[in-house]
């Protein structure tokens, strides 16, 4: 294994941190099939931030998360990523989560055999370098699943496995409350919640803000969330960039008037990239 | 249906096929011959006016339906397996021929029991009723092990009997070069509920046929655990007759020895029966483990529920998983499924895998089957990599995971504790695992 050199611990940060994309370009598929998704994406999320990515169906979104994640399914053609300066593309997967990164899925995925309770244990001893406390961490765990409303059982079942919509993503705000990262982008989270659970969920993010100066990349299609998660600036997402930026009023308008607007333009634009191509 | 793979497929591939379409693959009429033994009669005799299907040389003419399955308890009614046979051909015959060459001998396995209240151990001469009721050898070597296996061992679990511990018979290979014959019938009374656990161990030329008898209401849960020592050659034919709303698990668990080659067939005596059957198998280094299925559904409203997974590494390991599910005609609200997953961990291992589902009526639940092959899920890789877990780790926790799933059926932790420890002692020993990238293919 390579060791995290790069990569400094998630714990012990007090002041906030800083990502930083910069025209960021990513092709899924191979050879003639390589489609490209991230079309020069630029954004900078620092610690405390809470920024919404809003946008389209397959706008990529998600290949952005999963890009900044490190999925091997995407491939970057150009840019970089940088957490508070260290090159985050040249990190593994691991290295990445080691690192600060976190990211809550669309659709997490289903361990056989794996307890939540060993998977748990497992994360946080490779992300704090050591095993935690058992007594504390008991604890902990059992405080975060009271807190998300989540049944102790979960602790013996295995990974995702036979999770309903909401109890996954409840599953993805506990690690990122037990995981502490530094930045977290939580994709879709909000996605298939009840109001309820949309609740629960929203309050998880907002104690891991308060404890620490999280930066969140909050992607998600609808406003609901943003009335419990607050952001600090809105990005419009279109086509594998971001077409708009500004604050918290802009989740309105598109909540108002849709993407319609900004899907025209862009469409525009990359006519006018083919035809100078 | 069905998927087979070399080992070097290193992509998983999930193929499900939920038949509901019994009424479009069968013409009305076809198929509609006699179903097997639904009671273990005495004498060659079956239910019903034919004998079970092509029971023997005379028996029922072909029907133009799937092919019936050839039973005799006379050897040489079946050839001489020559390796094109559909039921020899993925099996190293060579590595077989001291079974199948085998001479009668009296040398037997070591028995270490632990038998707890409610059980009898005892053993019935050859030419003996319960004998001639058991169902018949499906191929030469369970023949010949019901031959000369002369007589047989016999469990009985009293009726309504309900054990507080699991009944052990570890059985121990003595190293002897004889051929050792064995015959077991485990007769589990009406309403009983116990847990049998064979366990084997040593090194041995052995075939052994065991019969699981379960009256109606019985819960039996099987462990058949091969731990065999290097240079072991283990054949068997396992049959159970599932009575009137009785419950079979078995868990049949393949880690050692040199050659395993083990048929389980179920058959249901009534309706409301159940048969789940778990599998799990780890070859080495030129370890072939062959696993054949064989669930009959001739009985309304009875379900199967099969689930085996594999792993693989190494030079010539080889594994075989055939999962045939039969529903006959008269097995009307019929629900099956059945799974076969192998993790190919290095080059130069092969899996076959082929299950084969054939519906003779309509009028049924659900019938389903899944097998796949391939390498590592990468997703559940980077799902636990995304979380900090090294690459590494992440490999062993999935692997872990893959078996722990099967292996956490067996209900009894301490036996689980320890196969799940052979098996990490396994996988500790792969040698590049450490090298491979995690990558989405
Ligand atoms: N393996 C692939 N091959 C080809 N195209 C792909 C592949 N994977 C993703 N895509 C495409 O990439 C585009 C972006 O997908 P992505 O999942 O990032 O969108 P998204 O913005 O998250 O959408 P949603 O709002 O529906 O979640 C889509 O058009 C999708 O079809
Ligand atoms: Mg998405």
């Amino acid at each position: 294994m390579t060791s995290p050199t790069t990569a400094p611990t998630a714990s012990g940060t007090d002041a906030g941190s800083v990502l930083e994309i910069r025209d960021l370009h990513v092709t899924v598929g191979e050879g003639d099939d390589a489609k490209e998704i991230l079309r020069g994406v630029d954004l900078t999320v620092r610690g405390g931030e809470t920024h919404a990515i809003m946008g389209p169906n397959g706008s990529g979104k998600s290949t952005l998360a999963y890009s900044i994640a490190g999925h091997p399914k995407y491939t970057i053609t150009g840019g970089t990523v940088t957490l508070d300066g260290e090159d985050v593309l040249a990190m593994t997967v691991d290295e990445r989560a080691r690192a600060g990164l976190f990211l809550a899925m669309q659709y997490p995925v289903e361990v056989p055999g794996v307890s939540v309770s060993n998977f748990l244990r497992t994360a946080a001893t490779a992300v704090t370098g050591q095993a935690p406390k058992l007594r504390t961490w008991v604890k902990d765990v059992r405080t975060e699943m009271e807190a998300l409303e989540m049944d102790s059982a979960f602790a013996e079942r295995n990974v995702n496995e036979g999770f309903s919509g909401g109890e996954k993503k409840r599953h993805e705000i506990l690690q990122m409350r037990l995981l502490k990262p530094k930045v977290a982008i939580l994709d879709e989270t909000d996605s298939g919640l009840d109001v309820d659970a949309l609740r629960v969920v929203s309050e998880g993010v907002n104690r891991a803000k308060a404890d620490s100066p999280v930066g969140v990349l909050l992607i998600t299609h609808y406003t609901r969330i943003l009335r419990y998660i607050k952001p600090d600036f809105v990005h419009v997402f279109v086509a594998g960039r971001v077409v708009e930026e500004g604050g918290p009023e802009l989740a309105e308008k598109l909540e108002n008037e849709g993407y319609a607007a900004y899907v025209k333009d862009s469409n525009e634009q990359a006519k006018l990239e083919a035809s100078q191509g | 249906m069905s998927a087979q793979n070399t080992g070097t497929d290193d992509q998983t591939t999930l193929t499900t096929d939920t038949a509901a379409l019994a009424g479009e693959l069968f013409a009305p009429g076809v198929g509609a011959q006699a179903g097997p033994p639904t009671t273990p009669a005495p004498g060659t005799g079956t239910a019903g006016d034919t004998p079970p299907g092509a029971h023997s040389h005379g028996g029922p003419a072909p029907t133009g339906s799937p092919a019936e399955r050839f039973t005799s308890t006379d050897p040489d009614a079946f050839p001489r397996p020559t390796g094109r046979e559909e039921e020899w051909r993925f099996t190293p015959l060579r590595r077989l021929r001291t079974l199948l060459d085998g001479a009668p001998s009296t040398t037997r396995l070591q028995w270490d029991t632990d038998l707890p209240e409610g059980v009898e151990l005892t053993s019935v001469p050859a030419g003996d009723p319960l004998l001639q009721g058991l169902p018949e050898p499906v191929d030469r070597l369970a023949a010949l092990t019901r031959r000369y296996s002369d007589g047989a061992d016999v469990l009985r679990i009293a009726k309504e009997a309900v054990l507080d511990r699991p009944v052990s018979l570890r059985l121990s290979g003595t190293g002897s070069e004889d051929v050792v014959w064995g015959q077991l019938v485990v007769e589990v009374g009406q309403f009983a509920q116990a847990t049998v656990v064979l366990d084997h161990a040593g090194l041995a030329r052995y075939s052994g046929g065991v019969a699981f008898l379960l009256g109606d209401g019985a819960q039996l849960t099987v462990v058949s655990v091969q731990e065999w020592a290097p240079g072991t050659v283990h054949g068997g034919q396992y049959d159970a007759v599932v009575g009137r709303d009785a419950t079979l698990k078995q868990v049949v668990v393949t880690l050692g020895g040199d050659l395993v080659r083990l048929v389980s067939n179920v058959q249901y005596a009534g309706p409301g029966g159940q048969a789940d059957l778990y599998g799990v198998y780890f070859a080495d280094e030129s370890q072939h483990q062959e696993h054949r299925l064989w669930v009959d559904h001739a009985t309304p409203h009875c379900r199967s529920y099969v689930v085996y997974k594999g792993a693989l590494q190494g030079e010539k390991a080889h594994t075989v998983w055939i999962g045939d599910v039969r529903i006959r005609p008269a097995a009307i609200g019929t629900d099956t499924y059945e799974l076969n997953r192998n993790l190919v961990l290095t080059d130069g291992a092969r899996a076959d895998s082929v299950p084969n589902l054939e519906i003779e009526t309509g009028e049924i639940v659900g019938a389903g089957h899944a097998s796949a092959t391939g390498r590592f899920d990468d997703e559940q890789l980077f799902y636990l990599c995304s979380r900090g877990i090294d690459a590494e780790t992440a490999r062993r926790l999935v692997v872990r995971g893959f078996f722990a799933d099967v292996v956490q059926h067996i209900g009894i932790p301490a036996l689980q504790d320890r196969l799940m420890a052979t098996i990490e002692a396994r996988l500790g020993a792969l040698p590049d695992l450490e090298e491979q990238p995690v990558e989405v293919v």
